[in-house]
């Protein structure tokens, strides 16, 4: 069913916020997927991909404190949800079971 | 990282992102924005953070981000779009007058502004098909010589290219093109003049010539290989296959290494055949000039940089390069710079030596288009003034209608809204009939000059047809601003009232300006015209100093002249002949470098080599002396010169009695001459030149030859093919060329021409639209004021009375125009045009009058005509109704 399978990179999203803890607002995302993936990772893109996310529920989201380095702007601190966290685990035992039904043999063949 | 200064934003972006952005999202967006453009500050510099910036801002505009209210307020005005379309078609059928005067108004104006669009959309598509067109540069000298060469070239030295490619690093490539290769081609019986470059392998790795036979690594690499267009092969070997085969260029044999696509309309190298360079090389082995620094008439360099090249560096490296070269120079200084290549056709007017007209291609300078287009703007704007004089003045018609919109709930904004689409439905009304007139005009301009038929096709294509629709609604938007503005002042509470006076009289001067504008301008065109058409007559029949009438000018192109003269000794409508080297005073000449009894005074004269019978033939009035009395064979005989007055005066030769120069000694390009004639000064150049010194020497059969024929025939064009049938005997290959001395003159100032009917058509455009404007107005007020007229009439005012009446105000419009617009086209003339010409006459009085008399005319018509036909009506009839 669409909307409970995360996409690729919303699945890359969901694991950086994670990875990032406490410090996981939009910029960092994206300089941490960038670093990450190797690939140039558009802001806008993870914008609207974390909008998507927690509308979906999977992740939720609150306003920092205010510094002076973006115009006075606070960032928007993301966090996963219980949703969010238990979408990751699915999707990497899914995974897992996939890889554990390749014989090693056959592997080695290709 | 140096320090900064403060760099923010662009306002406008944020603005624009807080407009749309939901409040929610709104800091979060703009504090990463912010954090983003911070960050391209520190690595790419203030523009490219504000560039970034503003693009994503425009990237954010998505779907989420989006307030909803924008959402509603679009669609709001997408269905009111629809109504106001519905109630713009109503109003323009209403009133079909007004409204065919708008369109067809609109129509014949925009009709030039397609055409300009056509026309600059054309040469920026100049060169466009090269791959790497943006990233070629040409090279221009720039030369500071002791004599009068000095100025900006298209071409340099073969040398500079040699230069470049060795010294200069980030230079991918370099392509030496030489100019004026011609010749004519011979492959069997078939003959066949070729024109073209010389040049090097590397010009196909700089531009995109597409090769269709033969490698293009090395067609152009062996000494005399030829690299054919197609059509140039086709012609020569029809359906053969001319690759590698051998084939005659003048006396030199070539082979066909290559066959080539042939190349675009629009490109600015046009050539038949490529010749490789190493030819060139070869045959000027022994030229020392050919490879000099200083010899830059003739070549052109086009450089390609490699992907990332450093273009500051570049520059200095051709600086250095020039620095180094000129130190072994001791009068002359060339300094390099590059020319983008899509700067070639369009853009600074580059000299270039003589070597036939144009061989570097077409061009058209910024500032013409720019005039061009300023004079377009002025016609087109001048109709979209009848647009907003007659809808405003028409306004009483409609107050009620925005009354009640306004009462109903309609903004400002939608007022607006509704009568800018108005105008933009006129105006598009208006360009599909424009659009008919370009395609009639089209062919017009095509075929105006020569160089038009050369430089530009104005073909269709669909980013010229969308750019018209964007013309066109941009022209609407112009014309609809002042009445939207002006409608959505209207308050609902005067449009119930009284309408009949209140807000009329506030803009009558408003429209009283654009009318005296209109009028002004039209008035300054076709004065401009009438003068400008004067001073080009009186140009053409301008007493050159010598005759011209009735004398053909027969180009021998390389053959000599003797079994042509023959031929045309027997013909009886021939009464006399001469040969000369070249043709004056339609542009050419001639130089050489005089000196008297002081070895150090030299003075550059232009010259002309002619035989005995030139002079006669032509008329020169010679005022001490006489003609040739030696008939030397060879150019090393030659022993005598014939001198106009200003010669004698720069030299003082005579003390100021032509009598006493003759049989005096002077060195013309270093060989001693008796003088044997002195001749009444005459134009040698142009018009526009001041007269020089000339000298005029004997004829000899080395030099290449005009030969001028007298002609007195009751049908000269009969003569002419008669002619025409006689050079077809000498010389089967190449075209007959010959023009009547007086018609060489007329093409010589065809630029003038070009230019008058240029203005001449624009002025007359300018009068229709403002003629059709000035209908509308008088309409509109007679039917206002018919009342008025009927109670005047049964008061006892005579016809004559009315008319005076009514036409007074549009009398006292056009009488301020033409107070404005005579004086500037006189001062125009007085103070810009004519001081460019030393012998011009003076503008005349009727000149400038034709003009105004005959916009008073057609402006008195239009009045008269409708005040005639109010002033007539039967007061019982208009009073009655109401």
């Amino acid at each position: 069913m669409k909307g409970t399978n995360l996409g690729e990179f919303e699945e890359l999203v969901l694991l950086t916020i994670a990875a990032l803890i406490n410090e996981a607002y939009s910029v960092a995302i994206c300089d941490e997927l960038s670093d990450h993936t190797g690939r140039s990772v558009k802001l806008g893109v993870v914008h609207s991909v974390l909008n998507r996310l927690e509308e979906k529920g999977l992740v939720k989201s609150e306003l920092g404190e205010a510094t002076k380095a973006r115009g006075g702007k606070r960032k928007r601190f993301y966090q996963l949800t219980m949703q969010g966290k238990a979408a990751l685990v699915n999707a990497k035992s899914m995974r897992d079971q996939l890889w554990a039904r390749i014989p090693s043999l056959a592997w080695k063949k290709m | 990282m140096k320090e900064q200064r403060q760099h923010h934003p662009p306002t406008w972006a944020q603005r624009f992102v807080e407009w749309y952005c939901k409040p929610g999202l709104l800091e979060d967006l703009t504090g990463d924005l912010n954090e983003c453009f911070e960050r391209n500050l520190q690595s790419g510099g203030p523009r490219r953070a504000k560039l970034i910036y503003i693009i994503d801002a425009f990237k954010f505009f998505r779907s989420y981000t989006v307030r909803r209210s924008i959402f509603v307020n679009l669609f709001m005005n997408r269905t009111m779009i629809g109504s106001y379309v519905k109630t713009s078609g109503r109003n323009i059928m209403r009133n079909k007058l007004f409204s065919f005067i708008n369109i067809l108004g609109l129509a014949i104006s925009m009709s030039v502004g397609l055409l300009l669009i056509a026309f600059v959309l054309d040469l920026h598509s100049y060169d466009r098909f090269h791959k790497n067109g943006d990233n070629i540069y040409r090279i221009t000298n720039i030369l500071t010589a002791s004599n009068e060469q000095n100025g900006k070239f298209a071409t340099t030295s073969i040398k500079t290219g040699k230069l470049i490619r060795d010294k200069v690093p980030g230079i991918e490539e370099v392509a030496i093109l030489r100019n004026n290769f011609s010749g004519d081609a011979k492959v069997g019986d078939n003959i066949l003049p070729v024109t073209g470059f010389w040049a090097e392998p590397s010009l196909f790795r700089v531009f995109t010539f597409p090769m269709l036979e033969g490698n293009s690594e090395t067609a152009l690499k062996d000494p005399y290989s030829v690299v054919l267009t197609e059509t140039a092969a086709r012609k020569l070997f029809g359906d053969r296959n001319a690759l590698g085969k051998a084939i005659r260029i003048d006396s030199l044999a070539y082979q066909v290494t290559g066959i080539m696509k042939d190349v675009p309309f629009f490109s600015h190298i046009r050539f038949e055949a490529l010749v490789s360079l190493s030819t060139a090389e070869q045959i000027n082995k022994s030229n020392k000039d050919f490879a000099a620094w200083t010899n830059m008439w003739s070549a052109s360099v086009y450089l390609l940089p490699s992907e990332n090249a450093d273009m500051a560096a570049i520059r200095s490296q051709l600086n250095a390069i020039a620095r180094e070269e000129n130190l072994a120079e001791e009068n002359t200084r060339i300094q390099l710079e590059l020319l983008p290549l899509y700067n070639v056709v369009v853009g600074e007017s580059l000299r270039q030596s003589e070597g036939g007209p144009g061989f570097t291609g077409p061009h058209m300078s910024p500032v013409v288009l720019w005039i061009l287009g300023g004079l377009a703007f002025i016609v087109v704007l001048s109709a979209c003034f009848n647009y907003t004089n007659l809808s405003i003045a028409r306004a009483m018609r409609r107050i009620k209608e925005i009354g009640l919109r306004k009462t109903i709930g309609a903004g400002k904004s939608q007022v607006q809204l509704q009568f800018l689409a108005e105008a933009v439905m006129i105006s598009l009304a208006a360009l599909l009939l424009s659009f008919l007139l370009f395609l009639v005009l089209r062919p017009l301009l095509i075929n105006m000059a020569p160089e038009m038929q050369r430089t530009v096709q104005l073909a269709l294509t669909p980013s010229m047809v969308a750019i018209f629709v964007v013309f066109s609604v941009a022209v609407g938007i112009v014309a609809g601003f002042l009445p939207a503005i002006f409608f959505s002042k209207v308050s609902p509470i005067n449009a119930f009232g009284n309408v009949s006076s209140m807000k009329m009289f506030k803009h009558l001067t408003l429209r009283r300006a654009l009318v005296v504008v209109q009028y002004t301008v039209t008035l300054i065109f076709i004065t401009t015209t009438a003068v400008g058409y004067v001073q080009y007559k009186n140009i053409l029949a301008f007493d050159l100093g010598f005759s011209t009438a009735n004398i053909l000018n027969i180009n021998m192109q390389d053959n000599k002249p003797d079994a042509m003269l023959k031929e045309l000794g027997e013909m009886p409508e021939v009464t006399a002949l001469s040969r000369s080297l070249i043709t004056t005073g339609v542009g050419n000449a001639w130089g050489g470098n005089m000196k008297y009894k002081d070895s150090r005074d030299s003075v550059l004269v232009m010259t002309n080599h002619v035989d005995e019978n030139y002079l006669p033939l032509h008329n020169y009035k010679l005022v001490a002396g006489g003609n040739f009395i030696a008939r030397p064979a060879t150019a090393q005989a030659v022993s005598e010169v014939i001198v106009n007055e200003q010669v004698l005066k720069r030299f003082n030769i005579g003390g100021g009695t032509p009598q006493k120069a003759i049989g005096e000694q002077v060195t013309l390009n270093g060989r001693k001459m008796a003088i044997v004639g002195v001749m009444q000064d005459f134009h040698y150049g142009k018009v526009e030149n001041l007269i020089g010194p000339v000298a005029f020497t004997f004829w000899t059969p080395e030099d290449r030859t005009i030969i001028s024929a007298k002609i007195q025939s009751a049908n000269p064009r009969a003569t002419v093919a008669r002619i025409e049938a006689a050079w077809k005997k000498i010389d089967r290959v190449h075209p007959f060329i010959a023009e009547f001395y007086d018609e060489a003159i007329e093409d010589a100032y065809s630029e003038f021409s070009t230019m008058i009917k240029i203005i001449g058509f624009l002025s007359f455009l300018a009068i229709s639209v403002a003629s059709m404007g000035l209908f509308g107005m008088v309409v509109f007020t007679t039917e206002t004021r018919l009342k008025e007229i009927g109670i005047r009439k049964v008061m006892g005012a005579s016809v004559g009375n009315l008319i005076y009446l009514l036409s007074r105000g549009f009398l006292f419009l056009l009488s301020v125009s033409a107070v404005i617009a005579l004086p500037v086209t006189y001062f125009f003339f007085r103070t810009v045009v004519l001081p460019n010409f030393p012998y011009h006459t003076p503008v005349q009085i009727t000149e400038l009058f034709t003009g105004l008399l005959m916009v008073l005319l057609i402006a008195l018509i239009m009045i008269g005509s409708q005040t005639l036909k109010a002033a007539r009506s039967n007061p019982v009839a208009v009073l009655k109704s109401e």
